[in-house]
C-alpha cells in the first residue's frame, strides 16, 4: 500500500507528482491512499510505503481536457477525489480518449466534481459582499464569505483584476485571501465574528433590492435554484424575501383591484409635439388624392415612407427612395433595396452599389450627376437565421410600387433611362421584357425620353467564376457606354 | 427628496425592462491600478435574484420617470399618477461606484422616460456614462437604452461608452403600438436599429481589415430588444416570426420577452390579469429553439394554430406533430437530427457525438448524458432500447408526456 501525504487540500503539484510518478511504476489505483498534511490521519500499519517511487525514463502525456478538469475537481470537498483522479489517470494510459466518454461512470464522476467547483466559485464571484471600513482615503474592503469547496485561492484572482484600485480582503473559514493593491495574499482562515457587520450603504441596496423585484411574478423556485438557501445568511438582502414574498399577492391584487386614477393632464406638452411628431402620415399610398398629386421629389419622398401599397414594407425597416439631383439627365433604375440598403436608407450603398460605382467611373459616368433608383422599393427577404435571404419581387409588388417610379420620373425627367435587370425593366416598360435579347439598345419612351436595358449589377457578383466575371463586367461597363454616348448626343441636340 | 426615496420611485419604474444580461463584452480589467472594474469572462454575473427569479446583474433605473409619451402598459406614461422622481448624472454616478465597490452589481443599466427631446435624453444618459468610464475610469459593464432618432452623433458617442444599447420594439404588432403608444413609432424603431446594425458591422468591419489605426469603439455586446407579450392580442405565431425578422435584421443579440404584469396606477384599456408566466417561458424556449436548434420561425408553432401549447414545451410538440421522423436511433442520426429530439439540450447533443465515437451509447448510459429521460424514450432507439410502435403511435402519448397540473404555472 502507497500513501501519498499532500501539503493541502488544493496541493494540485503534489498530486500530480506523486500520480506521474506511480502510474509511470504501475501502481494500481487500489493500492494508493491520498491524505491530506494535518487532516485527522487514521492509523495506517507500517507496511505503508510512504516515499514516493523513483520515476522512469519515458514520456507520459495525457490530453488537456484530463488537466483542466483535474485541476478543477481536486479542489472539491470530496475526500475521494484524488482516487477518482488517478484511477483516471491510470486508465488514460490504455485509453487515450477516455475523456470523450460522457458515459464513463469515472469520467462522469469527475465532471460533476468539477462542475460543482465552477459553480462555487461562479457564486463566490457573484455573492461575496464587501464592507467598507474607514471612510475616504483609510477604506478598506473586508467580506465574509464561506464556499462549499476549497476554491478561495481559485476565486481571489478574479477579485484583483476587479477591485485592483482599492485594498479589500475575502474571510472564510478555511482560507483568507487579501490584495494590497499589487498583490494576493493569503492567511490561514477566521471565524465570521472577524468579519464587520455591517456597511452604509446596505440601506441603499436593500432598498434597490426591494424596488426591483416585482411582485406581480412572483417565482420563488427560479430564485432558489440559482441563490440556494445556504448563501443567504452571507447575504444582507436575503432577510427581504420572506417578507417580500408575503406581501406579493396582496400587493398585486391591489394594482389590479384598484380603480383608475383620474388621468393626470400633462402640462408642457407643446414643446415637444414637434419633435416628436411622426416624419409622415400613415395614410396608405393608395388613398392619396391625384389632384393634389404631388411633383417635387421632397414630398415624394415622404409620402413613399408611409407606402402601404403591398405587403411588403411590413418586414423592411423603411422605403428606400430614389436620390440624385432634382433635373438628372440619367436615371439608373435598379430591381429593389437589399439588405444594406434597407438598413441605411439610401440606394445602392451595398456590395451592388459598389460595383456599380465602379462600372459607372469606368463608363465615364459621374454618379453624383446620376439620379438612382429602385423598380421596388421595399426590400423583400426572408430571415434565415442571423441573415436576410433576398427574394425576388413578385408581379404584383412590382405593379403597386410602379406608380412611384412614374412620380420619380415625372419629377425628375431625365433624358435617358437605364433599367438594370428584369424588374427594372419591367417597371420601366411597362411589360415582362427580356435583358439578355434587349440589352444595349436605345429606345424610345412614349413620354418624349429614351430608356436602355443592361443587367443589375448584383448578377455581376453572383457569377461563381472569376472569367465569367470579368466577361459580364466588362459588357456591363460597354452597356454604360452606350448610354454615357447617348447622353451625350441628346446634350448636344 | 432624498436619495432612497429617487431610488425607490426609479427602480420600480425601471423593473418591467427585462434584460440584465452583462455577458458576451470585450474583455477589461484594472489591473494597471487607474481605474476600477472588469468584466466578466465567459458568462455573465448575477449578483442576486429577486424573488420574482429574475436575477440582479446591473443597477437598473432610470434617469427620469417623468415622461412625454403616453404609452398605455407604461407605468411611468405623462397621464399615470406614479411620483415622479429625476437623479442628477453625480448621484447615478457615484451609486453605481458605491454598488460596484460593494460587489453587488456588474455594472449599470440606464434608461430614462423621455423628456424635452430625444437629443436631450439621450445626452442625459450618454452623460452618466461619459463621466464614468472617463473621470471614474469605470471598467464594468454598462448598458444604455436608446432613444429612436437620437442623433447619429450622440448614438456614436453612447456606442463608445457602452457595452450594449438597446431599444426595445415594445409591441409585436405595429398596429398595437399606434393605439397603445400614440407617440411612438415603430418604424422609427426599426430605423434606429438599422443605424446600429451598420454601425456594429462598420467596426466589426473595420477590426478586420484595419491595422494600424484602431476603429472606434460601438457597443462591443451588440444589441438587443423586449417584446411585450400579452398587452395585445399578437399570437405567438406573430411573435416569433417578428422575433425572427429582428434577428435577421439587426443581428440582435437578444429578443426578450415580457409577460405583461399589472402596474400601479394602471391604464383599464389593459388586460389586467396576472402576467401569463408559462406563455412567457414558452416563448423563451421557442426563441431558443430558433437560435439553437436550427428551428425556423414558422414550424414551431403549429400550421393553422396561433400559439404554443402551454401544457408541453414546444420542442416536444413539434416532435408530437412530427412523429413520422421517428425514433431516431441515436447512434447514427445526425447532429441536426439529435437537436431536434424531445428532453436532448445542446450539450447532451456535444456529448453523444463525442461518445459515440469511441463507443455505442446503450439506455444504462442516458443518466449521464443528463438526458430528461421520460420525454427523449419515446422517440429514440438504443442498441438496448427500442419504444414500442404502438407507443410513438398510440394517441396517448401526449396526455403521458404532459407534466401534471399541479408543477405547471409556477416556479419554473
Amino acid at each position: 500500500m502507497h500513501v501519498v501525504t499532500l501539503d493541502s487540500d488544493t496541493d494540485f503539484d503534489g498530486w500530480r507528482k506523486a500520480a506521474r510518478a506511480l502510474a509511470m511504476n504501475d501502481v494500481r489505483a487500489a493500492d494508493v491512499s491520498w491524505r491530506v498534511k494535518g487532516a485527522a490521519a487514521d492509523l495506517f500499519d507500517d507496511q505503508s510505503e510512504t516515499r514516493l517511487p523513483d520515476v522512469p525514463k519515458g514520456a507520459f502525456s495525457v490530453p488537456a481536457s484530463f488537466m483542466e478538469l483535474a485541476e478543477s475537481a481536486i479542489l472539491h470537498s470530496d475526500p475521494n477525489r484524488f482516487a477518482l483522479l488517478y484511477r483516471l489517470l491510470w486508465r488514460l494510459r490504455t485509453n487515450h480518449d477516455l475523456m470523450d466518454i460522457a458515459t464513463d461512470p469515472d469520467v462522469a464522476q469527475a465532471n460533476a466534481l468539477a462542475r460543482a467547483v465552477r459553480r462555487d466559485v461562479h457564486k463566490m464571484h457573484a455573492f461575496v459582499r464587501f464592507r467598507e471600513v474607514g471612510r475616504e482615503r483609510e477604506a478598506r474592503y473586508v467580506a465574509w464569505f464561506e464556499p462549499e469547496h476549497h476554491i478561495v485561492e481559485r476565486a481571489a484572482p478574479f477579485f484583483a483584476r476587479r477591485f485592483a484600485d482599492m485594498p479589500w480582503s475575502i474571510l472564510t473559514p478555511e482560507l483568507c485571501a487579501h490584495w494590497d493593491g499589487s498583490r494576493v495574499s493569503f492567511t490561514p482562515g477566521v471565524s465570521k465574528a472577524e468579519a464587520p457587520t455591517e456597511d452604509r450603504l446596505e440601506e441603499v441596496w436593500l432598498r434597490y433590492y426591494a424596488s426591483i423585484f416585482n411582485p406581480a411574478r412572483l417565482k420563488v423556485k427560479a430564485m432558489e435554484k440559482e441563490m440556494p438557501k445556504k448563501y443567504w445568511q452571507n447575504l444582507p438582502e436575503a432577510k427581504l424575501i420572506q417578507p417580500l414574498i408575503a406581501e406579493a399577492s396582496r400587493r398585486t391584487s391591489h394594482m389590479i383591484a384598484e380603480p383608475g386614477t383620474e388621468p393626470h393632464k400633462p402640462q408642457k406638452r407643446v414643446e415637444e409635439t414637434a419633435m416628436t411628431r411622426k416624419p409622415t402620415a400613415h395614410a396608405p399610398a393608395a388613398q392619396i388624392s391625384r389632384d393634389v398629386e404631388a411633383t417635387d421629389l421632397q414630398t415624394l419622398r415622404e409620402e413613399a415612407a408611409a407606402c402601404r401599397a403591398c405587403p411588403l414594407w411590413k418586414d423592411a425597416t423603411q422605403t428606400v427612395f430614389g436620390e440624385g439631383p432634382e433635373h438628372a439627365s440619367l436615371m439608373l433604375v435598379g430591381e429593389q433595396p437589399g439588405d444594406k440598403e434597407d438598413l441605411a436608407g439610401h440606394p445602392f450603398v451595398g456590395p451592388a452599389g459598389q460595383m456599380l460605382d465602379r462600372a459607372l467611373e469606368e463608363a465615364g459616368i459621374d454618379r453624383s450627376k446620376v439620379y438612382v433608383t429602385n423598380a421596388v422599393k421595399h426590400f423583400k427577404f426572408v430571415p434565415r437565421g442571423k441573415i436576410r435571404l433576398h427574394q425576388k419581387p413578385a408581379t404584383p409588388e412590382i405593379r403597386a410600387c410602379r406608380q412611384w417610379y412614374e412620380r420619380e420620373l415625372a419629377a425628375v425627367r431625365p433624358a435617358l433611362v437605364v433599367a438594370m435587370g428584369a424588374t427594372a425593366a419591367q417597371s420601366v416598360f411597362g411589360k415582362i421584357t427580356q435583358v439578355t435579347k434587349n440589352r444595349g439598345h436605345i429606345v424610345d419612351l412614349p413620354e418624349g425620353s429614351k430608356a436602355m436595358i443592361t443587367v443589375h449589377p448584383s448578377y455581376l457578383l453572383r457569377l461563381p467564376d472569376a472569367e465569367a466575371k470579368a466577361r459580364e463586367y466588362a459588357l456591363f461597363v460597354k452597356d454604360l457606354k452606350i448610354a454615357a454616348a447617348a447622353l451625350k448626343r441628346a446634350h448636344a441636340a | 427628496m432624498e436619495l432612497l426615496r429617487k431610488l425607490e420611485i426609479l427602480a420600480d419604474a425601471a423593473k418591467y425592462d427585462a434584460s440584465c444580461a452583462s455577458s458576451g463584452t470585450e474583455m477589461r480589467d484594472s489591473r494597471d491600478g487607474k481605474g476600477l472594474g472588469s468584466t466578466a469572462p465567459g458568462m455573465g454575473i448575477c449578483h442576486s435574484y429577486a424573488p420574482d427569479g429574475r436575477c440582479i446583474s446591473l443597477l437598473k433605473i432610470l434617469l427620469t420617470n417623468a415622461c412625454n409619451f403616453d404609452c398605455l402598459y407604461c407605468v411611468n406614461r405623462a397621464s399615470s399618477n406614479v411620483p415622479r422622481a429625476r437623479f442628477t448624472v453625480d448621484e447615478v454616478v457615484k451609486l453605481t461606484i458605491d454598488f460596484y465597490r460593494r460587489n453587488y452589481i456588474e455594472g449599470l443599466f440606464l434608461s430614462s422616460g423621455i423628456i424635452r427631446s430625444p437629443d436631450y435624453t439621450m445626452e442625459q444618459v450618454v452623460s452618466v456614462a461619459r463621466k464614468l468610464r472617463e473621470e471614474h475610469r469605470f471598467r464594468g459593464y454598462i448598458h444604455l437604452k436608446t432613444i429612436p432618432e437620437a442623433d447619429e452623433a450622440l448614438i456614436a458617442e453612447a456606442g463608445k461608452y457602452a457595452d450594449r444599447l438597446s431599444i426595445n420594439i415594445e409591441t409585436p404588432l405595429e398596429d398595437s403600438l399606434t393605439k397603445l403608444a400614440p407617440e411612438k413609432d415603430q418604424r422609427a424603431i426599426r430605423r434606429t436599429m438599422g443605424r446600429l446594425r451598420l454601425k456594429l458591422d462598420e467596426t466589426a468591419e473595420a477590426k478586420k481589415t484595419v491595422r494600424r489605426a484602431r476603429p472606434p469603439r460601438f457597443a462591443p455586446a451588440g444589441q438587443s430588444t423586449q417584446m411585450i407579450v400579452g398587452a395585445d392580442a399578437a399570437n405567438d405565431r406573430t411573435i416569433l416570426s417578428t422575433s425572427a425578422n429582428l434577428y435577421g435584421a439587426y443581428k440582435l443579440k437578444r429578443v426578450y420577452y415580457s409577460a405583461f404584469s399589472p402596474i400601479p396606477d394602471a391604464s383599464r384599456a389593459l388586460p389586467l390579469q396576472a402576467p401569463p408566466l408559462v406563455r412567457e417561458h414558452r416563448l423563451y424556449q421557442a426563441d431558443w429553439l430558433m437560435r439553437f436548434y436550427g428551428f425556423d420561425a414558422e414550424e414551431i408553432v403549429e400550421e393553422g394554430e396561433g400559439m404554443l401549447p402551454l401544457d408541453i414545451d414546444p420542442k416536444l410538440a413539434w416532435a408530437l406533430r412530427h412523429r413520422d421522423r421517428f425514433p431516431l436511433d441515436i447512434n447514427t442520426a445526425s447532429r441536426e437530427e439529435l437537436l431536434r429530439v424531445p428532453g436532448f439540450g445542446t450539450r447532451t447533443v456535444q456529448r453523444i457525438l463525442a461518445t459515440r465515437r469511441t463507443t455505442t451509447i446503450r439506455f444504462a448510459d442516458l443518466a449521464q448524458l443528463n438526458v430528461v429521460r421520460n420525454k427523449a424514450l419515446p422517440f429514440i432507439v438504443l442498441s438496448d432500447h427500442r419504444p414500442s410502435p404502438s407507443l410513438l403511435d398510440g394517441a396517448s402519448l401526449r396526455a403521458r408526456l404532459r407534466p401534471k397540473p399541479q408543477q405547471l404555472g409556477f416556479g419554473f
